[in-house]
């Protein structure tokens, strides 16, 4: 090949380099066999301790739920995980449909006109939403009401830096605020009134931003049906596994008015000169390759494949297996709550507050209790005290309909003995 | 048309009375192609001379649009909203953009004719 | 060939999955929640049985070309083979069923893979620490510049403007805008590479950094770059490295040693993580030892062995995510990095250079080469002459090599060039493959002058022809301004209620 190019070696190839920036050769060490790699990052893996899904009772934005062996069937064809970002439509039909019905199961259920390809997790969807009431309203202050997830609020905090947004902790909106965001259920797994939220923000003249679980949407009103401008959330319950916290996938959705404002990318039908509907990238004149430092995000890779995967789950639950299993989760939660805070000293936090499947209770002596039950392999509840100095001993326990009803029962077991 | 003035943005502007109309040239809008939308400011506006009023997008671009002259928009081509296309088929005529009252003179450095030429020209090479 | 909508196939007959039930006593939403806050509706999801769902999607997958199918010959994105035991590594039960909460002890494996993994790429780029948070390239380019903008913050500095070069990437200038610069662009000269008189004369006190891509986006090293660097240095200004085009010197030469202060890297374009379509990446960001204090928190430390994720970090920019990366990415990087090794990364390199150049010389008579080779690992091409003379455009080119079983070349990028063809064959492809394509490309030419309305007409064999985008644009318009109710952005569901299961 050298000879084809006409030229001698390598370091003719390299010339433009200059040699004092030549390196000898890199400070790692030389590459490994296929079994030797396996054997050294399995190594790794096996340092980790790994709970069973049925004895996790940790939350706090990530869960276990069962994931359909069809998930991981469909993600991991090739012609999906390896394919390119779909910029040439005809060769990349089966991303962009994958990607428009993605964009539809996610409209359909919040409720909401439009939502986008994907964005990459549940605290950037917040940022990103936050960036769009600033655009659409032109106010520089958002609200986040009551427990909204710590992290997601400390990723609005750095984003809005960038951009001149303020981040105010409750009160009331007023003529300054662009949003009102909150969770719903929050952090804590609590339920709050969104609509009062909403009414609220427009009364003000600002957007209602909903993070929502998607799960829960199969029986909580979703954000269109209450009047939220944008929905945004963390899909990683939709066929994820944890994998420590990433990836998982972002989503956003919107009313029709906002849609223009949307970040990242846009899949739309169009047709070719023979009829055949296809798929297209659409609305790029938005994005980030074409208005550049006028662009409203500046995301280009997003979680596709993640998306992908959120699709299926979707598709393969339907609207009555995604009830099933909300209303299966809630049955459990409810369940252990009741007997948990039968326990000697145990008493719910927020008793006059409804939840789904998460809840926060006052645990005496909280950490002991959850290191016990780490060495009797139950992963327990989230002490919550780390991010709120206001809820010491409290301890979030979730449930969904991967603990069954033994393994509640272990899980009490384990704490009175 | 001899009385009409254009910009190095690839603006125009023709006026009658104190009356001003302002669209975008044959040349800005074959580069960018099929026009699909257009976002457009409200009437009664007051634009200042270089100042951005609006966007115009194709499928592959999109272009800030600038005033070429100072005054208060007093109509725009609502036309456009439905039929963007019209930038493209009859950029001088059916695709105006807006109409201002003209608030002075108009600036001096509008470009005649030949002057655009030359930078359209110069942007080809 | 096209494939139904799960929407379309949906049919209401089919049950529910069988999923456990609740095995307890306790209530039903309905039973407690007030009215209002349940849903009135179920949700319009499509209703479809297992192997309807597996053939619709593979379906769907057979209409994707795929780099585990196809030559993927996109400039800048580096598209090279995505080795299998990646996937099998991130898939270990060890790594995919951690919950991120989970205490220290528990994830000390995770821990010293991220470690690792940050150790690696110090030395892969010549910096002194790597945050692995950002989850994609643009994403990390934005952490960067926050980090460099609390930097200068913390010296009593309020510098506004970020300098990008006209054939910087589109992420480059948004990524600016959103963290609060204003954006100026500088001028490339004659040769391809930046205009050290135009920088020269955009910097100033005001100069919070210059964005830069070394090899440029045409593929040519910036041979003046510690000229660069100093001249950036001397006004008090830093030094960014987009680390799209990494592949094009790992082991041969290093950003940090050039004077570049932060560096991003993709681990989904140089590190083999696949690209999904579109996702998830990873876009880690090193920083020379000024900048360390301010990296995002958490960041893992090791003492004694012991690892530990340290959130106690006053002068950090804060959280760009939630949790600690996308760490499942880091898994399959951090495996393909000891599969390689530092000799391998480096052959990698060498080889990705050598096809590049390999593959312009083979098309040097067929296709304008604007600037003079040797190129790095990638070139960039011009069908200028072929569009004045038979009026074919660079997009004709790379449709009608999709019908010759071909993915496209990045197209009208960099924009200095005009019809651009941006070609990055990688180090994973063949010499055998370099010339089928540079056979194609030659028989593309050819037919441009014979019969260039036939390749106005390509693609004729993938799923769809050419799709009017300028029609769906205008519908969509359409839709936004309240003029129509098709939404063309997703399905709509036809107005009939769906019966309940019977269950």
């Amino acid at each position: 090949m050298l000879e084809a190019i006409g030229v001698s070696s390598m370091s003719d190839l390299l010339v433009d380099i200059p040699q004092s920036l030549r390196l000898g050769s890199l400070q790692l060490p030389d590459g490994l066999s296929e079994f030797e790699t396996m054997a050294e990052v399995s190594a790794l893996a096996d340092r980790n301790r790994v709970f069973p899904d049925r004895l996790t009772f940790r939350g706090g934005g990530v869960y276990r739920r069962f994931i359909p062996a069809a998930v991981a069937a469909v993600t991991s064809k090739p012609e999906f995980y390896t394919a390119y970002t779909p910029y040439q439509a005809e060769a990349s039909q089966g991303t962009l449909q994958a990607i428009f019905e993605f964009q539809t199961l996610i409209a359909e259920l919040t409720a909401l006109d439009v939502a986008n390809a994907s964005l990459y997790d549940g605290a950037t969807a917040v940022a990103e939403a936050a960036m769009m009431a600033f655009v659409q309203t032109g106010r520089n202050e958002v609200i986040v009401s009551g427990y909204v997830h710590p992290e997601y609020v400390q990723v609005l905090r750095v984003f809005g830096e960038g951009r001149g947004i303020k981040v105010r902790k409750g009160g009331q909106p007023n003529k300054k605020t662009a949003a009102v965001i909150f969770q719903q259920p929050d952090f804590l797994g609590l339920l709050v009134d969104a609509r009062a939220l909403t009414a609220e923000a427009h009364d003000a003249g600002a957007l209602a931003i909903a993070c929502v679980d998607p799960i829960s949407l199969a029986v909580l009103a979703p954000p269109g049906e209450y009047g939220a401008d944008i929905a945004v959330g963390e899909g990683q319950q939709l066929g994820l596994p944890p994998s420590f916290g990433g990836p998982h996938v972002g989503f956003i959705a919107c009313q029709r008015e906002l849609v223009r404002k949307l970040p990242g990318r846009l899949v739309g039908t169009a047709h070719d000169a023979a009829g055949r509907r296809g798929f297209v990238l659409a609305l790029a004149a938005r994005e980030q390759h074409i208005r550049r430092e006028k662009a409203t995000s500046n995301i280009c890779t997003n979680h596709s494949l993640c998306a992908l995967a959120a699709a299926v789950y979707l598709t393969y639950m339907g609207p009555y297996g995604l009830r099933h299993v909300a209303e299966v989760s809630f049955k459990r939660a409810h369940a252990l709550a009741h007997r948990l805070a039968a326990l000697p000293g145990w008493e719910m936090a927020f008793p006059e507050r409804q939840f789904l499947n998460e809840f926060p209770i006052r645990v005496p002596r909280a950490p002991a209790v959850l290191r016990k039950l780490g060495r009797r392999g139950i992963l327990g509840g989230l002490d919550v005290n780390r991010w709120f100095r206001e809820l010491k001993g409290v301890v979030t326990f979730t449930c969904t309909e991967v603990n069954d009803a033994r393994a509640l029962d272990e899980l009490l077991a384990a704490l009175e003995s | 048309m001899a009385d009409r003035r254009y910009t190095k943005t690839h603006e125009w502007v023709t006026v009658d009375g104190n009356q001003a109309t302002i669209g975008i040239t044959d040349f800005a809008q074959s580069q960018l192609g099929d026009v699909v939308f257009m976002e457009l400011p409200s009437t009664g506006r007051k634009l200042a001379a270089r100042e951005t009023f609006g966007v115009i997008e194709s499928v592959k671009a999109a272009s800030d649009l600038y005033a070429p002259i100072a005054g208060r928009i007093t109509a725009v081509n609502e036309k456009l909203s439905s039929k963007p296309e019209l930038i493209n088929s009859d950029p001088y005529g059916e695709g105006w953009i807006l109409k201002l009252d003209l608030a002075g003179d108009l600036p001096d450095d509008l470009l005649d004719e030949a002057g655009y030429k030359k930078v359209t020209e110069a942007s080809a090479e | 060939m096209t494939e139904p909508l799960s929407f379309e196939l949906s049919r209401p007959a089919v049950d529910p999955p069988r999923l456990p039930d609740a095995e307890v006593d306790g209530p039903a939403p309905s039973d407690v929640l007030p009215h209002d806050a349940l849903r009135a509706k179920p949700p319009g999801l499509p209703r479809l049985s297992e192997p309807e769902i597996m053939r619709h999607y593979s379906r769907m997958a057979s209409l994707n070309y795929s780099i585990s199918e196809n030559f993927y010959p996109l400039g800048s994105c580096t598209m090279k083979y995505n080795p299998v035991v990646n996937e099998a590594a991130a898939a270990l039960p060890g790594f995919a069923d951690l919950h991120p909460y989970q205490d220290e002890e528990t994830v000390q494996g995770a821990l010293e893979l991220m470690w690792r993994l940050e150790r690696a790429l110090c030395a892969i780029v010549g910096v002194d620490r790597v945050t692995l948070q950002p989850a994609a390239g643009a994403h990390g380019e934005w952490t960067a510049l926050r980090m460099i903008r609390a930097y200068q913050h913390s010296k009593g500095e309020a510098r506004s403007e970020v300098l990008v070069p006209d054939s910087a990437h589109g992420t480059n200038p948004a990524s600016a805008a959103l963290s609060g610069f204003q954006v100026l662009e500088v001028r490339s000269g004659g040769d391809g590479r930046i205009s050290l008189a135009d920088l020269e004369s955009k910097l100033s006190p005001r100069t919070s950094a210059l964005m830069l891509t070394n090899p440029n986006t045409l593929g040519l090293f910036e041979r003046e770059i510690l000229d660069i660097a100093e001249l950036v240095h001397s006004t008090g200004a830093m030094l960014y490295y987009d680390g799209a085009n990494l592949n094009a010197f790992m082991g041969i030469c290093r950003p940090g040693d050039m004077g570049f202060d932060a560096v991003h890297m993709n681990l989904h374009k140089t590190f083999t993580t696949p690209h999904g379509g579109g996702g998830p990446g990873a876009g880690p960001v090193g920083v020379k030892a000024e900048l360390v204090p301010f990296l995002p928190s958490p960041m893992v430390e090791r003492t004694n062995g012991h690892l530990t994720l340290d959130h106690k970090r006053p002068q950090s920019i804060g959280r760009v995510r939630s949790f600690y990366g996308n760490f499942g990415m880091l898994v399959r990087a951090y495996t393909y990095i000891l599969s390689m090794g530092g000799d391998g990364l480096s052959q990698a390199s060498q080889d990705a250079v050598l096809s590049a150049n390999y593959l312009r010389k083979q098309l040097e008579d067929d296709l304008e080469m604007p600037h003079d080779g040797p190129c790095m690992h990638e070139f960039v091409a011009s069908a200028h002459g072929l569009t004045v003379h038979n009026g074919i455009r660079a997009l004709d080119i790379a449709k009608a090599l999709l019908d010759r079983n071909f993915y496209a070349p990045t197209v009208y990028f960099p924009l200095v060039v005009p019809e651009a063809i941006m070609v990055e064959p990688t180090e994973t492809e063949s010499k055998a493959t370099l010339d089928s394509f540079a056979t194609a490309v030659k028989d593309i030419v050819a037919e441009a002058a014979t019969n260039p309305q036939g390749l106005h007409d390509q693609p004729k064999h993938t799923p769809v022809g050419r799709l009017d985008e300028v029609a769906a644009a205008r519908r969509i318009n359409a839709y936004l301004q309240g003029l129509s109710e098709d939404p063309v952005l997703r399905w709509k569901a036809l107005p009939e209620t769906v019966p309940e299961p019977a269950c």
